[in-house]
C-alpha cells in the first residue's frame, strides 16, 4: 500500500536537496569580497539611527487585523455574486443575515472605539 | 411485615439529617442525644419485630427481598435499591441495631459538655444507616455503597476530636494528631476496597449480576470449583475484608484508630465495622466453597492474624490499645472459622464479640473518663473500689474473651476451635489454642494493672463511677456477655446450637460443596474444649500471678528479653516497613520522578537536547518562544509518533 | 422558503444560542456601564436556551445537506453545555468584581465559546466539527488571558493559543487526509465505508491526527502538557469553565468520530485510546499528589479524569458510551463546583489558593466547607456521590470489553487519588489556622455551588434520572 507514496516521498527529497543545495552553493562559489560599505545596512548611505527591534504600537495590528476580518468576508462575497441568479432570494437573505452580522461586530468595534487612531 | 425495613435504614438518615442540619440551633445536649439514639432504638424494634415475625414462619419462608427503587439501568446492568431480609441479615441488624442503640445511649454521658455533641451524633447516626445498607443489601453495588460509607463515617468520627494528639507507640513521634490517624484508616481502607472494586467487576463479568441471589444461584452451575477467575474473585474481596477487618497485612490502622472517641472505638472499630470483612465473606460462602484455595488462604491469614495481634496485645500499656490488639486477634478467629467452613462459627463470634468488645471498650471509656483523659494502664490501679459497677462489667466481659465458661465467649471460641481441629489441620488449632491463652493473659493484665492492685496515680485525681446513662449500658452488656452464648450451646453439651440452625439455610448451598465433617466422637469434643479452658484458666493466672503478685517478675521479664519486648512493642515495625516500602516511594515518584523529574527536567532536558543538535543549523525552535512552551509540543509530537505508530502498524 | 425555517428551527438550540449572543454584543455596543445588563441578560437568556435544548431532546434527523445533527445527543450536550455556562456565568460575577476586571465582553465570550461547543456535539461533519472547535477555542484563549494585569493569565492565554494552534493544525491535517482518503469529511458516510477506508493508510494517519486533535483538547497525556498551566493561569470560573464545557465538548465531537459499531472493541484505534487512557490516569494522579496550589491539583486530577472517560471510548461498546455520557454530566457539576468554591474563597493577586490556606475552613466557613467536600469526595468516587458512578461504568464497560488491565490501572489510580482529594477535606476539618476568610460571598455564587452539590448527591442516589435520558439516544 505504501508504494503508492513513493511518489511524493521522491517529490519531497528532492525539492529538499533542491533548495538546500541551491542555496548553500551560492555560498560556497559565490565570490566574498566584503567591504565596510558592503557590510553596512543600508547601501544607499542612509544611516540606521535605532535599533530594528522596536515595538510597534497595538494600533497598527488593530488596524491590520480588523482589515483581515472584514476582508476575508469579500471573498465570500465573491462567489455568491457569480452565483447570485441560481440562489435567488434565499441566497438574498442569507447573505443580507450574514452582513448583518458582520454589522454587528463592526458597530461592536466602532462603539468601543477601536476604530479611533488616537 | 417485612416491607418495613426500609424504615430499618431511614431512620437513622433522619437522625443524621436533623442532627446534621439543625443541630447546631437545637442548643439542647439532651434533644440531640434524644433523637440520635431513639431513631437507633426506633430501627432496634423494628428489626426485633421482623425477627419474631421470622421465628413464626417455616424455614423455606424466611428469606425476602424488598425492592425500595429501580436505582440504575444501562444496558444488561439493572440494580435495585433492594434489601435482602433473611436469617444472617436481620442477625446483623439486630446486632449493629441493638448494640448501636446502647453506644448511643452511652455516648450521652460520655460526650457531655462537648461543643461539637450533636455533630456526634448525626455521625454516629450516618455510620449506622451506612452499616444497616451494608449488612441488608441485596447486591454487591449497594453493599459497596456501605462499605465505602462507613469507611468514610469511620475516618469523620476518627478525626472528631481534630487536635488531639495520639501516641502512635514510637512511630512517628511527636507531630502525629487524630487527622492523621483517620487519613491512615481511610487510604488504607481504600487499598482494601480495591479489591473489593475490582472483584464486583469480574463478578459482573462473570455472572452477568450484581445481585446476591442471582450470582449465587449461578455459581455453582457457572463455575467448576477451583476455577482461577473465582479463586481471584474470592481473594480480592478478601483482600477488602482485610483492609475493613483489619487483617494481616493491612492492619496497620486499626491501633491508630483508637485515637478516636472511645464510643466510637466500641460501635466501629469492635463491633461492628471491623466484622464487615467477616459479614461479607459469609455472605459470598458458596462463592469461597467454590474457591478451595482461597479458603484456605482465609484460614492462614486469620490464624496467623489472631497470634500475630495478640502478641503485639501482652505488651501495651494504653488501654485502648489493649483492645484493638485485641479485636484484631478476635477477628482473626472468625476468619479462622470462616476459612476452615464454619460459616455460622464465625458469625456467632461475631454476635458474641460485639457484646463483650463493646463492654470492654466502654468501661475503658469509663475509665478515662474518671481519670482525666489518663489512658495509661501504668498509671492506674486499685480503681475496684472506686468504680464498683465498671469493674464489675469489665470482669465479666474479660472472663468472657478469656473464654471462660459458661460465658458467651467460651461457646463461639470453642465452636472455631472445633472447627479448626475437625476440618482444618491440627495446626490452627494449636495456633488457636495458644491465642486464647494469649487473650487471657494479656485481658487479665489490663484488669490487674487497671482495677486492682495499689492506686499509681497522683492525688489530683478523683476517680468517680460513670453516671447512670453510661452504667445501664454497661450492666446490659454485660448480661449479653453472660447469656449471649446460649444460643450456640454445642450439642455434645446438651444444647440444641440454635444460631447453626438458625443460619443453615443461609450457608445450604456452600455446604454442599464443602466436605461435610465426619462424626466426631463427643470425646474429643470434651478433650478440646477442656484444652481451652485449661489455656484461659492458665492464662489468667499467670496474669494475676506477675502483675499482682510478683510484679517484679514481670519487670525482669522485659528486661531480659529486650529484643522480643523492643519488637513487640514496636509492632514488629509494620508501620515503619510500610512507611519504607510504600508510602515513601509513592511520594518520592510523584514528588521527584514525574512532577519534576518527567514534567520539568526531562521535558526541559529533551528541549536542551534538541536545542543542542538544533542550535548549529538554525535553533528556529528556540526563537518560536522562550519558554517551556515548546517542550510541551515536543511532548505532543513524541505522542503523535506512538499514536500513528500504533494505529498504522500493528 | 419552507425548508430554511424548518431548519432553522431544527437547530433552535445553537440559533438561540448565537441570537443570545448577539444580543449581548448589542448590547455592549450600545449600553454604556453595560455590564450589569449583560449579566442578567445573559442569565436569563441561557435559562431559556437550556429549556429550548431540553424541548428539541426528543427530535432526530439531520439538516442543512447532512451537515448538522438535530436533537438527541447534540441536545443533551446542548442542555449540558448551557448549564455549565449558566454556572459559571453566575459564579464569575462576584469574582469579576473581586478581581476588578469586570467587564460584559466576559459573558460575550462565555455565550461564544458556548454556541462552538453545541456546533461540535450537534456536527453531522468533520467540517462542522472543525468550526464549533475553533469558535470554542477562540473564545477560550481570550478568556484565558482575560485578567490582562496578571502575567501569569497572560502566560496561560499564550500557551494556551500556542500550543491550541499546534493541535488544531494537526486535527485540520487529520480532516484533510480523510478526506482524502474518502472524498469526503461527512462522518457517518466516512464511518460506514470504514471496511473499505481500513485498507489504506491515509485513513489511518487521518484518524490518528484527529485522536490527536481531540485528546489535545480533552488533556489525555501527553498532549497534556498545556492544562497546569493553563488552568492555574486562568481566571479561577474560566478554568472551571473549560475543564467542563470544553472537556465536555471535545469529549462529543471524540464519541462522534470515535465510538461506533464499526470500530467494535479489540480495533487498534482502542489500543491506542487505552494507551492514552492509562498514560492520563497514571500521570494526572500521581503529578497530583505533590501539589501545594488546589488549583493546579483540580488541574492534574482533570487530566486524571480525561483518562478515566477515554477509558469508557476505549472500551468501544455500549456501556462504555452509555458511561462517558453520564461521566461528563457529573463530572461537569462536580467540577464547576470545586473551581466555584476555590473562585468565592480566592483573593486578589492569587492568595488563598493553596492547601494550607484551606485550614479551618471547617469552622469558619462550614457551608462552603461542607460543599467543598461533597465535590472532593465525588472526584475521589467515594459513593452514594455521583463521580462513584461514573467511574464505575466506565470501568464495567472496560471489564466487558476484555481490558482488565487497564481497570486495574484505574482502580489502583483512583485509590491513589483518593490521597489528594482528601487531604484538602482534612485541611478543611482538622487543622487550624489564623486565616481569616472574610471575603464575602453573595447569596447568587452560594445558590449555584449548592445546585451543583445538590445535583452531584441526587444523580449519586437516583442515576436512573440522567441513564434514563442518555439510554434514550442510543
Amino acid at each position: 500500500m505504501l508504494e503508492t507514496y513513493i511518489p511524493i516521498g521522491i517529490m519531497i527529497f528532492f525539492g529538499v536537496t533542491f533548495g538546500v543545495v541551491m542555496s548553500k552553493a551560492s555560498e560556497w562559489f559565490g565570490p566574498k569580497n566584503p567591504t565596510e560599505t558592503k557590510l553596512s545596512t543600508y547601501e544607499s548611505g542612509m544611516e540606521p539611527v535605532r535599533s530594528a527591534h522596536e515595538r510597534v504600537s497595538v494600533k497598527y495590528y488593530m488596524v491590520a487585523m480588523l482589515f483581515i476580518i472584514f476582508d476575508i468576508e469579500v471573498v465570500f462575497l465573491y462567489p455568491w455574486a457569480v452565483n447570485f441568479r441560481q440562489l435567488g432570494t434565499f441566497g438574498l437573505v442569507e447573505m443580507v443575515i450574514f452582513i448583518a452580522i458582520l454589522m454587528l461586530g463592526y458597530l461592536y468595534l466602532w462603539k468601543k472605539g477601536a476604530l479611533r487612531w488616537d | 411485615m417485612y416491607n418495613l425495613v426500609s424504615y430499618i435504614t431511614l431512620l437513622p438518615l433522619l437522625g443524621f439529617l436533623i442532627n446534621g442540619l439543625f443541630g447546631k440551633k437545637l442548643h439542647s445536649e439532651r434533644l440531640s442525644g434524644l433523637i440520635g439514639s431513639g431513631v437507633i432504638g426506633a430501627s432496634f424494634t423494628i428489626a426485633a419485630m421482623m425477627f419474631l415475625e421470622m421465628l413464626r414462619t417455616p424455614v423455606e419462608d424466611r428469606s425476602h427481598v424488598i425492592t425500595v427503587f429501580n436505582w440504575m439501568s444501562a444496558g444488561s446492568l439493572s440494580i435495585n435499591v433492594a434489601y435482602q431480609v433473611d436469617q444472617l441479615s436481620i442477625l446483623m441488624t439486630l446486632i449493629v441495631t441493638g448494640v448501636g442503640f446502647l453506644i448511643h445511649v452511652y455516648s450521652i454521658g460520655y460526650m457531655h459538655g462537648d461543643p461539637a455533641f450533636w455533630r456526634f451524633f448525626a455521625y454516629l447516626n450516618l455510620f449506622i444507616f451506612m452499616m444497616l445498607n451494608l449488612v441488608l443489601a441485596n447486591n454487591f453495588l449497594l453493599m459497596f455503597l456501605g462499605w465505602e460509607g462507613v469507611g468514610l463515617c469511620s475516618y469523620l468520627l476518627i478525626g472528631f476530636w481534630h487536635d488531639k494528639k495520639f501516641d502512635t507507640g514510637g512511630y512517628k513521634t511527636g507531630s502525629a494528631t487524630t487527622s492523621d490517624a483517620a487519613k491512615k484508616a481511610f487510604v488504607v481502607n481504600r487499598i482494601g476496597d480495591f479489591g473489593f472494586l475490582i472483584a464486583m467487576f469480574l463478578i459482573f463479568n462473570l455472572f452477568g449480576s450484581l445481585t446476591f441471589e442471582d450470582v449465587f444461584s449461578r455459581a455453582s452451575a457457572l463455575v467448576t470449583a477451583g476455577d482461577k477467575t473465582i479463586f481471584w474473585i474470592t481473594l480480592l474481596l478478601f483482600v477488602g475484608a482485610t483492609g475493613k477487618s483489619a487483617q494481616i497485612p493491612l492492619f496497620v490502622w486499626l491501633p491508630d484508630a483508637m485515637a478516636g472517641p472511645t464510643p466510637v472505638s466500641a460501635l466501629i472499630h469492635a463491633a461492628t465495622m471491623v466484622t464487615a470483612g467477616v459479614y461479607m465473606v459469609a455472605r459470598c460462602s458458596i462463592l469461597y466453597a467454590l474457591a478451595p484455595a482461597t479458603m484456605e488462604i482465609v484460614a492462614i491469614i486469620g490464624v496467623a492474624t489472631a497470634l500475630f495481634a495478640a502478641t503485639m496485645g501482652l505488651v501495651q500499656n494504653d488501654i485502648k490499645k489493649v483492645l484493638a490488639y485485641s479485636t484484631i486477634s478476635q477477628l482473626g478467629y472468625m476468619f479462622l472459622g470462616l476459612g476452615v467452613g464454619g460459616f455460622a462459627s464465625g458469625i456467632f463470634h461475631v454476635m458474641t464479640h460485639a457484646f463483650f468488645k463493646a463492654l470492654l471498650f466502654l468501661g475503658a471509656g469509663a475509665v478515662i473518663h474518671a481519670m482525666h483523659e489518663e489512658q495509661d494502664i501504668q498509671n492506674m490501679g486499685g480503681l475496684k473500689s472506686k468504680m464498683p459497677t465498671t469493674y464489675k462489667t469489665f470482669l465479666v466481659a474479660a472472663l468472657a474473651i478469656a473464654g471462660i465458661p459458661p460465658l458467651s465467649g467460651f461457646f463461639s471460641k470453642d465452636e472455631i476451635l472445633f472447627r479448626a481441629f475437625t476440618q482444618g489441620s491440627v495446626v490452627f488449632w494449636l495456633i488457636g489454642w495458644v491465642t486464647a491463652g494469649l487473650t487471657a493473659f494479656y485481658m487479665f493484665r489490663l484488669v490487674s494493672l487497671t482495677f486492682e492492685g495499689e492506686e499509681r496515680w497522683g492525688h489530683d485525681k478523683h476517680p468517680h463511677e460513670a453516671p447512670r446513662v453510661m452504667t445501664v449500658p454497661l450492666i446490659v452488656l454485660a448480661v449479653l456477655s453472660i447469656v449471649g452464648g446460649l444460643v450456640g450451646i454445642p450439642v455434645s453439651l446438651g444444647g440444641g446450637n440454635a444460631i447453626e440452625h438458625w443460619l443453615e439455610p443461609v450457608f445450604e448451598r456452600a455446604q454442599t460443596h464443602l466436605s461435610t465433617a465426619t462424626e466426631i466422637s463427643s470425646s474429643l469434643e470434651y478433650i478440646l474444649m477442656a484444652a481451652s479452658v485449661i489455656a484461659g484458666i492458665a492464662g489468667i493466672y499467670l496474669a494475676r500471678l506477675l502483675y499482682l503478685k510478683r510484679t517484679e517478675v514481670a519487670t525482669k521479664l522485659s528486661t531480659s528479653f529486650k529484643g522480643i519486648y523492643r519488637l513487640l512493642w514496636n509492632k514488629y515495625y509494620v508501620d515503619e516497613v510500610y512507611d519504607v516500602t510504600v508510602v515513601t516511594p509513592t511520594v518520592k515518584i510523584s514528588d521527584k520522578l514525574l512532577w519534576k523529574g518527567v514534567d520539568v527536567n526531562v521535558i526541559d532536558g529533551m528541549v536542551n537536547v534538541t536545542a543542542k543538535l538544533t542550535a548549529g543549523a538554525s535553533g528556529w525552535l528556540r526563537r518560536i518562544q522562550g519558554g517551556v512552551a515548546q517542550g510541551y509540543a515536543l511532548a505532543f509530537v513524541v505522542g503523535v509518533i506512538v499514536i500513528l505508530g500504533i494505529l498504522i502498524l500493528r | 422558503m419552507d425548508f430554511l425555517g424548518s431548519e432553522l428551527l431544527a437547530i433552535a438550540p445553537v440559533l438561540s444560542v448565537t441570537i443570545l449572543s448577539l444580543l449581548v454584543l448589542v448590547v455592549e455596543s450600545l449600553v454604556t456601564d453595560s455590564e450589569k445588563i449583560s449579566y442578567w441578560v445573559s442569565v436569563f437568556g441561557l435559562l431559556i436556551c437550556g429549556a429550548i435544548s431540553i424541548s428539541t431532546l426528543d427530535l432526530t434527523g439531520n439538516v442543512f445537506n447532512h451537515m448538522v445533527n438535530v436533537g438527541g445527543y447534540g441536545s443533551l450536550f446542548a442542555t449540558l453545555f448551557t448549564t455549565a455556562a449558566l454556572l459559571t456565568v453566575v459564579l464569575s460575577r462576584d469574582y469579576l468584581r473581586k478581581e476588578h476586571v469586570s467587564f460584559g465582553e466576559f459573558y460575550l465570550l462565555i455565550l461564544f465559546s458556548t454556541v462552538g461547543m453545541m456546533l461540535m456535539a450537534a456536527a453531522a461533519d468533520l467540517i462542522i466539527i472543525f468550526l464549533g472547535l475553533e469558535l470554542m477555542s477562540i473564545c477560550l484563549y481570550v478568556l484565558a488571558g482575560f485578567m490582562r494585569k496578571r502575567s501569569i493569565s497572560n502566560e496561560a492565554a499564550l500557551k494556551y493559543f500556542l500550543l491550541g494552534a499546534f493541535a488544531t493544525g494537526f486535527l485540520l491535517f487529520g480532516i484533510a487526509l480523510l478526506y482524502g482518503a474518502a472524498g469526503t469529511t461527512n462522518i457517518s458516510y466516512i464511518v460506514e465505508n470504514y471496511g473499505k477506508l481500513a485498507a489504506s493508510p491515509l485513513f489511518w494517519v487521518g484518524l490518528g491526527l484527529l485522536m490527536v486533535g481531540f485528546a489535545f483538547k480533552v488533556g489525555g497525556v501527553p498532549f497534556h502538557m498545556w492544562i497546569p498551566d493553563v488552568y492555574q493561569g486562568s481566571p479561577t470560573t474560566v478554568s472551571g469553565f473549560m475543564a467542563t464545557g470544553a472537556k465536555a465538548a471535545a469529549f462529543s465531537a471524540f464519541i462522534l468520530v470515535f465510538a461506533h459499531q464499526e470500530f467494535e472493541s479489540g480495533e487498534k484505534v482502542h489500543t491506542a485510546l487505552a494507551f492514552i487512557a492509562a498514560a492520563s490516569m497514571i500521570v494526572g494522579n500521581i503529578v497530583a499528589i505533590s501539589q501545594s496550589n488546589v488549583k493546579r491539583m483540580l488541574a492534574y486530577s482533570s487530566i486524571a479524569h480525561a483518562g478515566y472517560m477515554l477509558a469508557g471510548l476505549a472500551a468501544g461498546n455500549q456501556l462504555g458510551r452509555t458511561g462517558i455520557l453520564f461521566y461528563l454530566v457529573t463530572y461537569t457539576f462536580m467540577n464547576i463546583g470545586a473551581f466555584g468554591v476555590l473562585s468565592v474563597l480566592e483573593r486578589e493577586e492569587e492568595k488563598n489558593l493553596t492547601f494550607d490556606d484551606y485550614a479551618g475552613l471547617g469552622t469558619k466557613r462550614p457551608f462552603l466547607a461542607a460543599l467543598m467536600s461533597i465535590f472532593m469526595l465525588s472526584l475521589a468516587g467515594i459513593p452514594p456521590f455521583a463521580g462513584f458512578f461514573g467511574k464505575y461504568y466506565v470501568f464495567v464497560a472496560a471489564i466487558n470489553a476484555h481490558l482488565t488491565w487497564l481497570v486495574i490501572v484505574g482502580v489502583l489510580t483512583s485509590v491513589i487519588s483518593v490521597y489528594y482529594y482528601l487531604r484538602l477535606v482534612m485541611m478543611m476539618y482538622f487543622q487550624e489556622s489564623e486565616l481569616q476568610f472574610t471575603q464575602p460571598s453573595s447569596v447568587s455564587s452560594l445558590a449555584v455551588l449548592t445546585i451543583a452539590a445538590l445535583a452531584v448527591v441526587e444523580i449519586g442516589v437516583f442515576p436512573s434520572s440522567i441513564l434514563s435520558l442518555i439510554n434514550n439516544l442510543y
